[in-house]
């Protein structure tokens, strides 16, 4: 009796659950949950989007999803930009292009503060005339970084990014420091073991290289954290 | 002794006076807090008022646009402008968030409007040279976005409602709220088919 009384409310739990799809928690500008794109790709959308915010603060987020599940999309759309707090809380200059790949659907989520910059017209136009016309050929990427382009080519000018400067020149800062240790610890102990000094060093040549690459903290990039806010803006299509 | 009992009532009075005192303060702090939360719903409010009239604003010119390539659509374009003088017809004070009458009224006029324009999109359905046209697919993009802002910030509304409501009917602070007048607000209520965005697929 108890066990069906159990079994019953697993039931509705998981019914509950299912009424909507995850929000998916986003660690990357760019992000494929369908598999659509390969790694070497999305890594190149990824720095791209990444020197864009280091540039001018405002966060382009792109994801693919496989399905909606049912689930109205411009009210997925909207959690998934709010609360993976994508933008700054300042200006609240958030923008996520979702793709709702085997639904045929897709979204441009603008936040409050760049809905002048890119305003309801303007990003159906770009779902419409930009993309569309490459998913409909099954060009996915193609599609992506046309309308990529687009979002860009309408907000570059809208905000321009203040703090992180400071923070691109710590990064600069901080290999140096640890190469001058690294040398001092290998002058007091080259008598002993010539061969660990140097071999430190040139693990720190080669981390430093590879910081000056371009994406900086790409060592930790645990998601957005900006807070800001959507209000609905922003243009939903299909193809 | 005369001293001992003056010291005494001195003592008893202090100590009436700082819990008076604690009293007073806590009652200032929770009136302070229910402020707060009265002007948060006062300012989400005040968006969703905003996007309301952004749509009665677009109207105009969507009917003009589609007027000219589907003109013998009548019926449709007067119910939607008698929907949209309805709204317009409606005295919106600050008051009526207290005033359950008056938002019903607000938003059985708004919903009225929103079913109008829903049908207006499906009946131009009809017409593949609307589809074609431009200026009426960016104010088609307008109209959907401005119905998607709209059921955002009513839900950003009602949201701020609860919290302030919650707080309000709590046990130690329904007494300030008593006293001081804070009165419980009005929600949106989930009309049928109302807080579904009018959505037309092409």
């Amino acid at each position: 009796m108890k066990k069906s009384i159990y079994i019953v409310v697993l039931f509705l739990i998981s019914g509950f659950l299912l009424a909507q799809p995850r929000i998916p928690n986003l660690k990357n500008y760019a992000t494929d949950l369908t598999g659509t794109l390969n790694s070497s790709e999305l890594n190149q959308i990824n720095q791209e989007l990444t020197r864009f915010d280091e540039a001018t603060s405002t966060q382009i987020v792109l994801l693919m999803i496989p399905s909606l599940e049912g689930y109205p999309l411009e009210m997925l759309s909207h959690e998934i930009a709010e609360k993976n707090k994508i933008g700054t809380k300042e200006n609240s200059n958030g923008i996520l292009f979702l793709v709702v790949k085997n639904d045929r659907k897709m979204r441009i989520e603008v936040g409050y503060g760049l809905e002048g910059a890119l305003p309801d017209a303007l990003a159906s136009s770009i779902l419409r005339n930009d993309v569309a016309q490459h998913f409909k050929k099954d060009q996915y990427l193609g599609g992506i970084i046309a309308g990529l382009n687009s979002i860009v080519s309408a907000v570059k000018g809208e905000y321009k990014q203040e703090k992180k400067k400071r923070k691109d020149n710590d990064g600069g800062g901080f290999p140096f420091i640890y190469i001058i240790i690294i040398i001092i610890i290998s002058f007091f102990s080259r008598g002993k073991r010539g061969g660990l000094g140097t071999l430190l060093l040139l693990g720190a040549l080669s981390g430093g290289r590879s910081r000056g690459g371009g994406s900086f903290g790409g060592g930790g990039f645990g998601g957005f954290s900006g807070g800001g806010s959507f209000g609905g803006g922003g243009s939903s299509g299909s193809w | 002794m005369n001293k001992k009992v003056l010291f005494g009532c001195g003592g008893v009075l202090a100590v009436a006076l700082i819990v008076g005192v604690m009293l007073v303060m806590w009652g200032v702090g929770i009136y302070n807090n229910l402020v707060t939360m009265d002007e948060q719903v006062t300012s989400s409010w005040s968006q969703v008022e905003n996007q309301y009239q952004r749509r009665t604003d677009l109207i105009p010119n969507l009917v003009n646009t589609v007027k000219g390539v589907a003109a013998f659509e009548k019926e449709t374009f007067t119910a939607v402008t008698e929907a949209r003088s309805r709204v317009n017809q409606i005295n919106v004070s600050s008051d009526i968030l207290n005033d359950p009458n008056a938002f019903r009224q607000f938003q059985s006029a708004q919903d009225g409007l929103s079913s109008a324009l829903s049908r207006l999109l499906v009946t131009v359905e009809k017409y593949p040279e609307l589809k074609a046209n431009e200026n009426f697919l960016q104010l088609q993009a307008q109209l959907e976005g401005t119905e998607n802002r709209i059921s955002v910030e009513r839900k950003k509304f009602n949201e701020s409602v609860q919290t302030y409501n919650t707080t309000r009917r709590r046990f130690p602070a329904n007494f300030i709220a008593g006293i001081a007048g804070f009165g419980e607000k009005q929600y949106f209520q989930a009309v049928e088919g109302s807080d579904v965005a009018p959505k037309v697929e092409f």
